[in-house]
């Protein structure tokens, strides 16, 4: 088989790794539960390995694919000039913590 | 007033006649969601002022003898993760809990400039993410055609509000069927507009390369109407395309004779339930004696648009969920003591188990050593997935399929296996990874009373066909 497919079977390590790259703490009881899904979502993935994608290239937007209208492909952009965005006030009134002018947050610095 | 399948045009004629103010067509509604959404749980939560001051906008217009925009008076709701100024956005989740932003989504803006009254927001799966709408941070929504079934996922709130006669037409947000599926558990029209049709502005990103806004309506015309409004370039969204809006509303009445009509086999395999095969058929039979061509084609990637869309969505919303980190808005865990406790306690409370896996598995997808294996395969699927449609567009205008492969399942019914929940996706998938447009419309129901939903798939920007044979869909039933 495939190395995806021997690779399809996630440890407890490699949750805590992933878990620790997406800055999520997972409690003792969701690490196996985690572990036993993304093994079962992985296994099911590995069917991909079964197409010889060599030479296709990846598609990343809807756009690229179309070809023909530039219009359809999204690339007329706005002039760059600047232009007023939401109030301050506004968009601080939304944050846990702030002095009105900066989001406040604990400390940076671990010692 | 009966509220029971009010359409636009009775909606409108009511409003133009005085035999309803757009005031009072506001309030029933309002009334009706107040004796009847407790048991449903579609709102989230009710713009009661901004509603009443539109209303009372519209009237005053209607009473000096102004002329009125296309959708004035209409009420309509909110999928929740649309932005709304004066009220919440959760998107379903705890970790935007309290969050009022502080602009209007592109959608949401326009349809109040064309004179629809925004009721409120509509519950959804959390960030989206769900083919049931039991991911909800604020409890599921029940399917109002039978209350012991989910109404779809993600746009669950969307679809039942208007199943509930609880909003003429609302909006939702459609990633890997999200509008289309809850619109066939719940027995309405649906539509998935092609990608770059209608801007994201201000819509919550998931998966911001496959992500869709479009409407929810009682009929055919009603979502072409609602359509035509959200539509266009818009300057705050990149990928939104400057190709000129059709008159899709206007062009419904035209014949669909000489259409070629595509049947894909792969939509018709194992798995699809037999009551809704049937009914697909007599569909499919009736575009037939409508005059329409009916071909068998293939698009032979299809049992490989799952796990394709499982790796996309879930690494791009590995990505676009980092925001959410206790800094800005929304949720923010008190007892963390350093900046990066903060962030992982937050975002624990925050996110439910479904928004959990996914991020671990779009990260695991992203992460150094299996970016190749898992991502970059999966775009070149992704590639391989959107020829197919190209090529079966090369031989026929439209595509007819199921939406999906079961009528709604019972609440609870598939919880516990993701992958059982995910492969609910198996007939809309495709669609999404390759930009297309569809469209769900009710074409019959099950021996149960369930309804049964046919969806429609045109060409990118090809709106109008599809609309035009959704209608034909639509009148024949009648």
């Amino acid at each position: 088989m495939s190395e995806t497919s021997e690779q399809a079977e996630v440890t407890i390590d490699e949750v805590r790794r992933v878990a620790e790259l997406a800055n999520l703490e997972l409690t003792a009881e969701e690490e196996p539960r985690m572990q036993r899904d993304l093994s079962a979502i992985l296994r099911h993935i590995a069917q991909l390995n079964e197409l010889n994608t060599a030479g296709v290239p990846p598609m990343a937007q809807v756009a690229e694919v179309l070809g023909g209208l530039l219009q359809d492909r999204g690339e007329s952009l706005r002039v760059d000039e600047v232009r007023p965005s939401v109030d301050r006030a506004a968009v601080m009134g939304s944050a846990p913590e702030t002095d009105g002018r900066f989001f406040k947050v604990p400390k940076v610095i671990e010692r | 007033m009966e509220l029971e399948g009010l359409t636009m045009d009775a909606a409108r004629a009511a409003l133009a006649s005085g035999e309803v103010t757009a005031t009072a067509l506001a309030e029933l509604h309002y009334g009706r969601i107040a004796a009847k959404d407790g048991k449903i749980n579609s709102f989230l939560a009710v713009s009661r002022e901004r509603a009443m001051r539109q209303a009372a906008r519209i009237d005053e217009m209607a009473a000096k003898g102004e002329p009125l925009p296309v959708l004035a008076g209409i009420p309509v709701g909110i999928k929740d993760v649309l932005t709304m100024v004066g009220s919440p956005a959760t998107a379903g989740s705890l970790i935007l809990k309290g969050y009022r932003p502080p602009y209007d989504a592109t959608a949401v803006a326009k349809l109040e400039a064309a004179g629809a009254v925004l009721l409120g927001k509509l519950n959804c799966d959390e960030f989206a993410m769900g083919s049931s709408n039991e991911n909800s941070a604020y409890g599921p929504v029940l399917n109002p055609k039978a209350l012991d079934r989910v109404p779809g996922g993600s746009s669950g709130g969307s679809a039942a509000a208007v199943a509930a006669n609880f909003a003429v037409a609302t909006l939702g947000t459609d990633t890997g069927g999200s509008i289309r599926q809850p619109a066939a558990f719940c027995g309405v029209v649906g539509v998935l507009p092609t990608y770059g049709r209608v801007s994201r502005y201000g819509l919550i990103a998931f998966a911001s390369s496959l992500d869709r806004v479009g409407p929810f309506a009682k009929n055919v015309k009603d979502a072409a109407t609602v359509l035509q409004v959200i539509a266009g370039k818009d300057v705050m969204d990149a990928t939104s395309s400057d190709r000129p809006v059709e008159d899709y509303a206007g062009g419904l009445a035209e014949p669909v004779e000489g259409l070629r009509i595509g049947v894909p086999e792969e939509y018709f395999g194992e798995g699809l339930d037999p009551e809704i095969r049937t009914a697909i058929d007599s569909v499919i039979a009736g575009l037939k004696m409508a005059g329409c061509v009916i071909k068998t084609v293939s698009l032979p990637h299809t049992k490989y648009a799952i796990p394709t869309y499982y790796v996309i969505a879930t690494a791009e919303a590995s990505s676009n969920l980092s925001r959410f980190d206790g800094v800005r808005f929304g949720l923010r865990a008190e007892e963390a003591k350093t900046l990066s406790a903060m962030f992982k306690k937050t975002r624990d409370a925050g996110f439910g188990a479904e928004v959990k896996r996914r991020i671990l598995l779009g990260t695991y997808a992203l992460s150094a050593g299996y970016y190749d294996a898992y991502y970059r395969k999966a775009q070149q699927v992704r590639t391989l997935l959107t020829r197919d449609f190209l090529a079966a567009f090369a031989d026929v205008d439209i595509l007819v399929a199921p939406v999906t492969p079961t009528p709604a399942f019972k609440l609870g019914e598939k919880t516990d296996d993701p992958v059982k929940m995910y492969l609910e996706d198996i007939y809309s998938v495709a669609a999404s990874l390759a930009g297309v447009c569809g469209i769900s419309v009710p074409c019959g129901e099950t021996r149960d009373g369930l309804p049964i939903g046919v969806q429609v798939i045109g060409r990118h920007f090809d709106e109008a066909t599809m609309l035009r044979v959704a209608q034909a869909v639509e009148t024949a039933r009648a």
